[in-house]
């Protein structure tokens, strides 16, 4: 079967739909969460490479280039954040962070 | 030559009782400090009062005599949308003879007083009350608006609530009051509802443009049925009239209403305030003139009121209450002439009324002052030598009661049957009948009343029930013998003879085929025949009681004057022997026809009943329960539901927000 | 079945079962490599679609910085291994079924709206092969993306001051004062006058 466009996009939904379980699965585990995350973050950017590709120009190829940039920087503030919580309560259960609890 | 009158007299007029009132009620009482003594106390009230009889009658010739009228406003108390609530006087025919009777009948009783209540402890206290009540009948007559009409309503109520319940330490008196008042609320329910509903079609309080308005507003049904909305309106308003004027079913408090002092009841029970309703039908005469339906439902009441009460007048023992039903069948003939659109005869025998009425009622107090305070009549007796004046006044108001020729009540009654027998409306048989029968009625407890109090053996000593129900003994512990009234008392008496005499044989001519009442009452003489006809018959009040002694009511009067004479005084075991025979009449009769069993078993109870549920069903399970309550509830629960959402966890956020772009997803990709 | 698509799925397959392994393992440190086999793999599919420079860039940030970042927290705390897992089997029905949904949706959606595909238009470079991927990126970048390009440049130091803030801890041990306090210093701050009398008396003895 040929490769089409549908199958890089395909490709990017299944990685986003695994990194939504790992978001929901993994109680336990704030580094976990966070990875998933990036995940999710690489299958929109393929999901941007593949129009960028289709459509023939470089358009979404700069966009993956600034949602690369704001990830980076997101992910380090993000593990700040965590190596604070540590720091506070000795361990990274995302359970335990319920205080907005309404 | 239309003149008018002062603006500032007719002020007066009222407002000169209202001082002497507030006055006397504040500073002669315990509220402001009992400044004022007695002495003061009813000059000032009768000083009052006397300057508005003064006035009073000077309007009433300037009326007469000079064709004045005045129909103003005096002040706008506030303006609702469109709706002006004014204070403003309407002086006419009937106004001004209206002003005259009651402040006459109001300065009598007020001298009368002096006499009646000089040992009361509430002295300061009744001549402030007596001249309050002045200034509500005058509001209420002189009033050119319904709010008006409606303010003095309901005062007069309230000032006959607070006499009938003068001893407040009796708890009869308690009694009375409360069921004269409550009794008067069912009348002004539907008063209320009638003028609700005549303004809301009108769009204004006052007479004269609601008058204007009347031929067209006659021709609207009321919404949603199948009646003429004046049939409704007329009725609504008559309900009023009924509870004022205590006709049939809201006649129950005015025979309980002789708690209260003798003075009121000659007053407010007698001459004034059970006259309102007779009043308000007549100023309202535009109205009620276009409605038949009206008309032959206020013709039923009235007989059944003249007929029936009568009979109940029979059977009493206490003097007061044979005065009271004879009041309430006199109401009903008024009432009867009403029906036969014979208004300015309804207000020519109320005018007579009011004079021997209120004589009666303070003969009757002179005579159970002169007993030492024994109201029952099978205890007295041959009193005509001990109290001549009253003796005779007595007589006097008793012929013009019973409708002897020449005497003002002749005329006025004679009158009513006339117009009845003309009147051509369907209940006019009806009340023919019932006029004719009362005659024989009146004339009968009339007699009975006069023979046992005033001829006859003297049983005052036979009374078993020896101690004194009411309050004082005069000083005259000692002696029984009764004794004439002072001055205070007989002047009265005297001065309302006269004009129960006399007034009824001047005054018929120009009051009821004069221009007495042009402009105030209005007959549809097409319709409504009956002052046509009385016109055509009549040649003058001479040859009235000329051809009066040889009509129907004559007789009648005179074979129940006969019959009593027989079987009171030649044959005193007759009446025993009578009620032995027919005693299942003489219980219902006793027992007023059980209506006030019916009101304090049924009617009663079902009320309280209605309210106890409407109380547990409504305010406590609909208001507080569903709504109040409800509400809150409500709220709680849908927060606990949507509470469960913020658990706090990060997880749960992001899956709800992804499983909200899912569902947003499917909503826009298939199912739209 | 060219080249192309065989080795596409190759690295497709391999980029689902890693990334299955991310959020599976159970431990943090193969999660992480896993993560990091993940983005090689994504590199390779981007290189297939002719996107160089970012599938460099991919291996070079991505995995040299951000990943080994990952790595030096998870090292770096001392986290208990042994609860790590609890609760894991018990939403894995619910979060199967959330994901297979998920997957099931998007595929439909997509393959539906996309696998018509004609022939993906070809860029200019391919045919030309004068410009390469970087230097079209470059030329776009510099003239329309300029301004995002700053603000991304100042969106990055943001995100390092910020950081730096976070988790910058005092030392308990030094005594450096604010010299701005010390500046606005008075003399009633330290110095208070009382008055009192020159001689007191005794205190009685005695006093029961």
């Amino acid at each position: 079967m040929t490769l089409t466009l549908g199958h890089f996009l395909s490709l990017g939904a299944i990685l986003f739909a695994l990194s939504v379980v790992g978001i929901f699965l993994n109680r336990k585990n704030l580094i976990v969460l966070m990875m998933a995350i990036e995940l999710m973050l690489l299958a929109v950017n393929t999901n941007f490479v593949a129009f960028s590709y289709d459509l023939g120009n470089m358009h979404g190829q700069i966009f993956v280039f600034f949602i690369m940039t704001v990830a980076a920087a997101e992910s380090a503030i993000g593990l700040a954040i965590l190596v604070l919580l540590f720091r506070n309560k000795s361990n990274i259960n995302v359970d335990e962070l319920n205080s907005l609890k309404g | 030559m239309c003149a008018t009158l002062s603006a500032s007299t007719l002020l007066a007029i009222p407002l000169l009782p209202l001082a002497a009132s507030a006055t006397v009620g504040i500073f002669g009482t315990k509220l402001g400090g009992n400044l004022i003594g007695r002495l003061a106390a009813h000059s000032l009230t009768i000083f009052g009062v006397f300057l508005a009889f003064v006035l009073s009658a000077i309007t009433l010739n300037n009326v007469v005599l000079h064709d004045a009228r005045f129909d103003d406003t005096i002040y706008t108390w506030m303006v609702l949308g469109g709706l002006k609530m004014e204070i403003g006087f309407l002086v006419d025919g009937l106004t001004a003879m209206m002003m005259t009777v009651v402040t006459f009948v109001s300065l009598m009783i007020h001298i009368y007083t002096i006499g009646y209540m000089q040992e009361d402890k509430g002295y300061n206290r009744f001549f402030s009350y007596i001249s309050l009540f002045t200034f509500s009948m005058l509001m209420l007559v002189m009033s050119n608006n319904m709010l008006q009409l409606f303010f003095g309503w309901e005062a007069v109520g309230l000032v006959s609530y607070l006499l009938i319940g003068f001893w407040f330490n009796k708890p009869s008196a308690n009694f009375a009051n409360m069921k004269a008042f409550l009794v008067n609320r069912v009348g002004d329910f539907g008063f209320i509802l009638g003028i609700g509903l005549l303004v809301s079609y009108s769009g204004t309080l006052n007479y004269h443009e609601n008058f204007e308005q009347a031929a067209e507003l006659s021709r609207y049904l009321l919404p949603g049925t199948h009646w003429m909305l004046m049939t409704v309106i007329c009725i609504c308003l008559f309900i009023g009239a009924m509870g004022k004027s205590a006709q049939f079913p809201l006649h129950v408090w005015l025979p309980d209403s002789m708690e209260g002092p003798t003075p009121i009841s000659a007053l407010i029970h007698a001459a004034t305030m059970v006259t309102a309703g007779i009043f308000m039908v007549a100023r309202m005469s535009p109205l009620f003139e276009l409605s038949d339906t009206a008309l032959n439902f206020i013709l039923v009441i009235g007989s059944i009121t003249a007929l029936f009460m009568g009979f109940l007048g029979i059977v009493q023992n206490d003097i007061k209450r044979v005065v009271a039903y004879s009041t309430l069948s006199q109401l009903g003939y008024m009432t009867v002439a009403l029906g036969a659109s014979a208004y300015s005869v309804a207000v020519f025998h109320l005018m007579t009324h009011a004079f021997f009425k209120a004589l009666l009622f303070l003969a009757a107090g002179s005579v159970i002052m002169g007993v030492h305070h024994n109201q029952d009549i099978r205890w007295m007796g041959g009193l005509r030598k001990y109290m001549p004046i009253t003796w005779v006044t007595f007589l006097l108001g008793s012929l013009a009661l019973i409708g002897t020729p020449l005497f003002s009540g002749f005329y006025s009654k004679d009158a009513i049957i006339m117009a009845v027998h003309a009147s051509q409306l369907p209940a006019a048989g009806l009340a023919y009948f019932s006029v004719l029968a009362g005659v024989f009625v009146t004339a009968f407890y009339s007699s009975r009343l006069y023979f046992l109090v005033f001829h006859g053996s003297e049983r005052m000593d036979q009374n078993p029930d020896k101690h004194h129900a009411h309050h004082t003994h005069h000083g005259h512990h000692g002696t029984s013998k009764p004794h004439e009234s002072p001055w205070v008392v007989t002047v009265p008496l005297v001065m309302l003879a006269i004009p129960s005499v006399l007034i009824g044989y001047l005054t018929i001519s120009s009051i009821l085929f004069g221009d007495f009442f042009y402009g105030s009452i209005l007959v549809n003489s097409e319709m409504h025949k009956a002052m046509e006809m009385l016109r055509e018959e009549f040649h003058g009040p001479a040859r009235m009681a000329f051809h009066g002694l040889t009509s129907a009511p004559f007789w009648l009067a005179l074979g129940g004057v006969v019959s009593a004479y027989y079987m009171y005084m030649v044959n005193p075991a007759l009446p025993t022997a009578i009620r032995k025979r027919f005693q299942i009449v003489y219980t219902v009769l006793e027992n007023k026809y059980y209506m006030d069993w019916f009101n304090e078993n049924v009617l009663a109870p079902l009320v309280r009943g209605l309210g106890t549920a409407l109380w547990r069903a409504g305010d406590q399970g609909v208001i507080d329960g569903a709504c109040v309550n409800g509400s809150w509830r409500l709220v709680g629960w849908v927060s606990g539901v949507v509470r469960k959402f913020q658990t706090g966890y990060l997880y749960d956020y992001a899956l709800t927000m992804v499983l909200g772009v899912f569902v947003l997803m499917t909503y826009f990709v298939w199912l739209k | 079945m060219d080249v192309k698509t065989a080795l596409f799925y190759v690295f497709a397959a391999i980029i689902l079962f890693s990334a299955f392994r991310v959020v599976t393992a159970r431990n943090p440190v193969h999660a992480v490599l896993f993560l990091v086999l993940t983005f090689f793999q994504t590199s390779m599919i981007w290189m297939l679609l002719n996107a160089e420079f970012l599938a460099i860039s991919l291996v070079l940030v991505y995995v040299g910085a951000v990943m080994v970042l990952f790595l030096f927290v998870v090292m770096m705390l001392d986290i208990r291994m042994d609860g790590i897992r609890e609760g894991f089997w018990k939403h894995f029905p619910m979060a199967a079924v959330i994901g297979v949904f998920i997957i099931f949706e998007m595929s439909a959606v997509l393959m539906g709206g996309f696998s018509a595909g004609d022939e993906p238009a070809v860029l200019p470079i391919v045919a030309d092969m004068k410009m390469s991927n970087t230097k079209e990126l470059g030329k776009l970048l510099y003239t329309h993306y300029l301004y995002p390009l700053e603000i991304a440049a100042a969106l990055l130091l943001v995100g390092m001051i910020s950081a730096i803030a976070l988790t910058l801890r005092q030392r308990k041990d030094v005594k450096a004062l604010d010299p701005a306090d010390q500046v606005r210093v008075k003399a009633a701050d330290r110095l208070v006058i009382v008055k009192m009398a020159t001689t007191q008396a005794a205190p009685l003895e005695g006093k029961a």
